[in-house]
Order: C-alpha cells, then sequence, then structure tokens
C-alpha cells in the first residue's frame, strides 16, 4: 500500500511513516501543510492519504478542506486524524465522495497501532471508518430518527458505522451472523432505505446519523 | 420629617435661588443691550452675547448639578477624558463593533443644548417655582406686617400668617421635588449616568477581547503542544508493545503506561474543549450551535440561518449563550427536547432557546443566567427569560451586529 502523509508536527508525522512501514506499506511522500497535497498527490497516485485537521497556514481546518476537494476530483481515499470530534467535519467529509474510502478518527487511535493500520487499510481498500468517538457524538444527535431503532439495532448500527463487517458484529455482539442480519434489515427498513446494494445501504445507514 | 431636616431642601433651595441669580444676569444684560440705539445693533449683539453665552451657561449647569446629584461630579470626569486607548491585545481578535465614540464634540454639543435648554425654559421655570414656593408662604406668614390694617384685620391675619407657616413643609417638598426632576432632565441631556455605563461597558467589552485572546492562545500552545507530544508518546508505545513478547512483565508495565498515556489525552482534549470551541472560529455559529446541540443529552432541534458572519464577540457571545441555556436545560429544566433558532433580522443576531421543561426558571436565582447577562451586556446584547411555572421556558436572547 502506498500512502501520502500530511502531517505539521515532525514528530508525530515521522512517526507516523515509521509506524506505517513497520507494517509493510510504503509511504511515497509526507508533507507539513495542506497547500502541498495535490501536487505531491499527483505526481505520486497514492493509495491512501492520511491527514490532519489543522495545518498550517491558517491552523484552522485547512487539511479536511484539502481532503474533501481531493475526493471531488477524483474518488481518492483519505483517513482523516481529528484532535477532536466535529461532527460538521465528520459528516462534511463522509458525504464526499458517496463515502466511500473515507474514514474519520480520533488522532488518539494512532496509540492502538496495529488497529489504526488496518482501518488505513479498509480505507485504502473502498471502506468507510468511523471512530468509536465520534461515532458515540454522532449517535447522541439524531435521536428522534432513530428512536424507532431498538437498542441493541442501535448497537449494531454503531458498529456498523464504524465499518465492521457482519461477522465481526456477530462476534463483537456474541450472536449468530443470521441475527445481525436480521437486525441490520429492520434497521434499513426503519430508516427507510431502498433495498438498492447492500454496501451502499450500510453507508446511507451511517450517513442517517450523521446527517441530522 | 427625616427628609426635612437634611440637607436637601438647602441643597435644592440654593439650586433654584442660583437660577433665579442666572436669571437676573440675563435681564441685566437684556437691559443694557435694550439700551443700545441702533435696532440691527441690539439684535446683533444679543444674538452674540446668547451665543456665546450658551456654551457657559452649559458648563455652570454641569457643574451645579452636583449639588442635587452625587453621582453627576464623576460622570463629567470620565466623560471628558480623551478617547479610550485601545487595548493592544484588543488589535487581534477585535471583533466587537466599535461603538460610535462619544468623543469630546458630542459633549460640547450635550453641554450647549443643556445651557439652551436652561437659558430659554427651565431656569425661568426655578425662578416662578422659587417665587411660588418660597415668596408665597413668606409672603402669608408676614400678613400682619404687610398688609394695610383695612385689607384685614389684626387678629384673622395673626391666624393666617400662624396657619401658613403648616404650608412650609408642603412647599420645601415641592421645591425639592422640583429641583430634583429638573437635576434628573439636565443629567438627561448631559448624557450623565449613560456616559458612565458606556466607559464602564468599553473597558469590560476590551477585558472579554482580552480574555478572548488569551484564550485562543491557550488552546493553540495545547493543541500543538501538549496534545501533540502526547499523541506521539501513545503511538511510540503503542509501537513498543509490539516489540515485546505477550506475557511479559514489561509488556504489562508498558500497557499500563499506555492507558495512562490515552487518559491523559482524553482530559487534555476535554480541558481544551472547555477553554475554547474551534469550530466556532473555522466555521462560524450555525455549525458550532449545532456541535453544542449534539453534545447535548436530549434532542435538540436546531434551525439557525445566519447568512453573514457577525463579528467574532458577537458570535462568542452567541455561542456562549446557547452553551449556558443547553448547561441550564440539562441541569434543571427535567426537559425531554428543546430547540435553538437564530435569526439575523434588523441588524440584530436573535436567539431563541426553547425547552418543555417544568419552567420556573429564576433569573434572581442561581448565577447561571446573571453571568449570562453581564456577558452579554458587553456586545450591548440583552436576554429575556420567560418561565412559567409548568413550562415552556424561552429565553431570548437579541445582539446588535453592528
Amino acid at each position: 500500500m502506498r500512502v501520502v502523509i500530511a502531517e505539521d508536527d515532525v514528530l508525530l508525522r515521522e512517526g507516523l511513516a515509521g509506524l506505517i512501514s513497520r507494517f509493510g506499506h510504503e509511504v511515497v511522500a509526507s508533507v507539513g501543510d495542506a497547500a502541498a497535497l495535490p501536487d505531491v498527490v499527483r505526481e505520486h497516485r497514492p493509495d491512501v492519504v492520511v491527514t490532519d485537521v489543522r495545518m498550517p497556514p491558517g491552523f484552522t481546518d485547512e487539511g479536511l478542506r484539502a481532503a474533501i476537494a481531493l475526493r471531488a476530483q477524483s474518488p481518492l481515499p483519505v483517513l482523516v486524524l481529528s484532535q477532536y470530534v466535529e461532527q460538521t467535519y465528520a459528516a462534511e467529509l463522509l458525504e464526499s465522495g458517496d463515502g466511500a474510502g473515507v474514514g474519520y478518527l480520533l488522532k488518539d487511535r494512532v496509540g492502538e497501532v496495529a488497529e489504526f493500520v488496518d482501518a488505513l487499510t479498509r480505507v485504502a481498500a473502498g471502506g468507510t471508518v468511523v471512530g468509536p468517538e465520534v461515532v458515540r457524538q454522532l449517535l447522541r444527535r439524531r435521536r428522534s430518527a432513530l428512536q424507532r431503532l431498538t437498542p441493541r439495532e442501535l448497537e449494531v448500527l454503531g458498529l456498523i458505522a464504524e465499518g465492521r463487517s457482519n461477522a465481526s458484529i456477530a462476534r463483537e455482539l456474541v450472536v449468530t451472523d443470521a441475527a445481525v442480519a436480521k437486525h441490520i434489515a429492520s434497521i434499513f427498513a426503519k430508516l427507510d432505505l431502498p433495498p438498492t446494494s447492500d454496501g451502499h445501504r450500510r453507508v446511507l445507514a451511517v450517513l442517517t446519523y450523521l446527517d441530522a | 420629617m427625616e427628609f426635612l431636616g437634611s440637607r436637601w431642601p438647602w441643597r435644592a433651595l440654593g439650586y433654584l435661588a442660583s437660577s433665579a441669580l442666572l436669571c437676573g444676569i440675563v435681564v441685566l444684560v437684556a437691559v443694557g443691550i435694550g439700551s443700545l440705539e441702533h435696532v440691527g445693533l441690539r439684535v446683533a449683539a444679543g444674538l452674540a452675547v446668547f451665543g456665546l453665552a450658551v456654551p457657559f451657561v452649559g458648563l455652570f449647569e454641569r457643574w451645579r448639578l452636583t449639588w442635587v446629584d452625587t453621582t453627576a461630579s464623576r460622570t463629567v470626569t470620565h466623560n471628558t477624558s480623551a478617547p479610550t486607548p485601545t487595548h493592544p491585545a484588543s488589535t487581534e481578535a477585535h471583533s466587537r463593533p466599535d461603538r460610535p465614540s462619544r468623543g469630546r464634540s458630542a459633549l460640547e454639543w450635550r453641554v450647549a443644548g443643556a445651557g439652551l435648554a436652561s437659558l430659554l425654559v427651565l431656569s425661568w421655570i426655578d425662578v416662578i417655582m422659587f417665587g411660588l414656593t418660597v415668596g408665597g408662604p413668606v409672603l402669608l406668614v408676614l400678613t400682619p406686617v404687610v398688609q394695610p390694617p383695612e385689607a384685614i384685620a389684626p387678629g384673622p391675619a395673626v391666624v393666617v400668617a400662624v396657619g401658613s407657616l403648616l404650608l412650609v413643609p408642603a412647599a420645601v417638598y415641592t421645591f425639592t421635588a422640583w429641583a430634583g426632576a429638573r437635576g434628573a432632565m439636565l443629567r438627561g441631556l448631559l448624557g450623565g449616568r449613560d456616559a458612565e455605563l458606556d466607559e464602564v461597558l468599553r473597558s469590560r467589552a476590551r477585558l472579554v477581547d482580552a480574555f478572548e485572546v488569551e484564550r485562543r492562545r491557550i488552546e493553540r500552545d495545547l493543541h500543538d503542544g501538549a496534545q501533540q507530544r502526547l499523541v506521539a508518546l501513545s503511538m511510540r508505545l503503542g509501537l513498543a508493545k509490539l516489540d515485546l513478547p505477550d506475557e511479559s512483565p514489561a509488556k504489562e508495565q508498558l500497557a499500563l503506561a499506555h492507558e495512562e498515556a490515552k487518559h491523559a489525552l482524553n482530559e487534555l482534549r476535554e480541558l481544551i474543549r472547555g477553554v475554547h470551541t474551534p469550530v466556532l472560529i473555522d466555521r462560524g455559529l450555525p455549525a458550532a450551535v449545532r456541535e453544542a446541540a449534539g453534545l447535548s443529552a436530549i434532542p435538540v432541534d436546531v434551525d439557525v440561518v445566519i447568512e453573514q458572519r457577525p463579528a467574532t464577540a458577537v458570535e462568542v457571545a452567541a455561542y456562549y449563550a446557547v452553551s449556558e441555556s443547553l448547561a441550564n436545560i440539562a441541569k434543571h429544566s427535567g426537559a425531554h427536547r428543546a430547540s435553538i433558532r437564530a435569526r439575523i433580522h434588523a441588524e440584530t443576531l436573535t436567539l431563541e432557546i426553547e425547552d418543555d421543561g417544568k419552567g420556573g426558571a429564576d433569573p434572581a436565582h442561581g448565577t447561571g443566567l446573571i453571568g449570562l447577562s453581564d456577558r452579554l451586556a458587553v456586545v450591548d446584547g440583552t436576554i429575556a427569560v420567560s418561565s412559567p411555572l409548568g413550562g415552556p421556558t424561552v429565553v431570548r436572547v437579541d445582539i446588535p451586529v453592528t
């Protein structure tokens, strides 16, 4: 997997590069500000970009904007690391490119190195990854629309939003795959999601949370 | 009765008597000008003297206002001071729309206005009041002396004199009340307490600005410094764990250290969020309000339509109002649902925060609402709370955006 890193803090940038390399992936370039990102991406055509939200020059949300802009041009997988859970940012990012190949994680998550690299791989493969902290906060929103769901269904939906597969959800909740599939079908029905492709509906179900 | 013995009647008396002095001077000057031969000359001299006198009369009015109003003297000092220096820090985050400064010239106009009102109307009323309330009773008391015996017999004259002594307290109340009312009118004309409040508010606004700059600096320092270091530390600890064999004591210790680092990061993040809300500065009020609503324990409907971003100070004050109100709702209202509505209309940002709780919120109790109104006051904002027992509670905040 070929990775581009955008992170303004030198120590963190090098740490990330070391971490990703250690798991056998290649960091083709790393930049310290968002402005440099488009050129580097055009030059190296990475499989995935890891970017910080707040970067020079304005130290607001440059990294996030750059990621969204890049995804508007081509379906580039992007994993955004943020110091905070900002619903606005998360929703904007996950809406870009239909929510495929995108991730929003709290920066702390890089401490769980194996999980972090796993998330990066899933994003590169076109998956949607939303950190548990992000999901928890987003779940608090939109309670009205979600009132129709049972607690168990909410739990399942939370795990879907984390990008888990049915099998992984079944393991987590210690139930059968069939039970998970039943819950998911019920969630889709209650959220009025039409039966198109399953993967797309999963994303839509997640977006239902985000898009209050 | 206590009042009659106090110094106030005497002050009022002196105040009105000094008007008589003023009117006397006016009459003398008028007679002098009237003796000039040429009519045109009379008119010109009259206008010139009048024009010259007005500001001085105004200053005189301002000075003698202290006789009937103890706060006036301080007001005047504040008002004449040089234009307020801007705090250096406030230039960076100065966000507060500048209040049109009531500079020296505005004050001069006010003083001239007071002089004009005094010369044309007020002082003459003073003389009449003085005549009625002081001259009248005195004449009545002196009936036996001043009235010729053929007009009134000596016996009844003494009865009138003694009886009219009872009029004195009524007269004292009357002229003191008039002097007080007149003082209030002039204070209004001179922009008395208003101007003082203005200065106090301005200095508080500077303080709030300075605090705001400082909070942003602290937030940025923590974000770029401690928080990044802790993330890097957590990452290194996570990597180190990979290299150690499972079940080894070192790995156990390392895992504990890793947990500690994660706790520290969580605490730091909460701390930083309390210091400053980045999304407010980055994305403005609508996004920040949605964010705050999302963090609320109860569902909050958000309806915020603000097309142009107001000044940062206005946004910060409005955001503060929203987060305080949501905290109050969570703590006290027992509500199941809340809503936030915000619009800018006629240069005013209006926020309405409503909940379906039990009502009975009293601004006089608990510091939340008072702190909120203090904070709003520095941006000229106002807060109104309607909270009948049984609810619903509506908090309405208005902040001028220009």
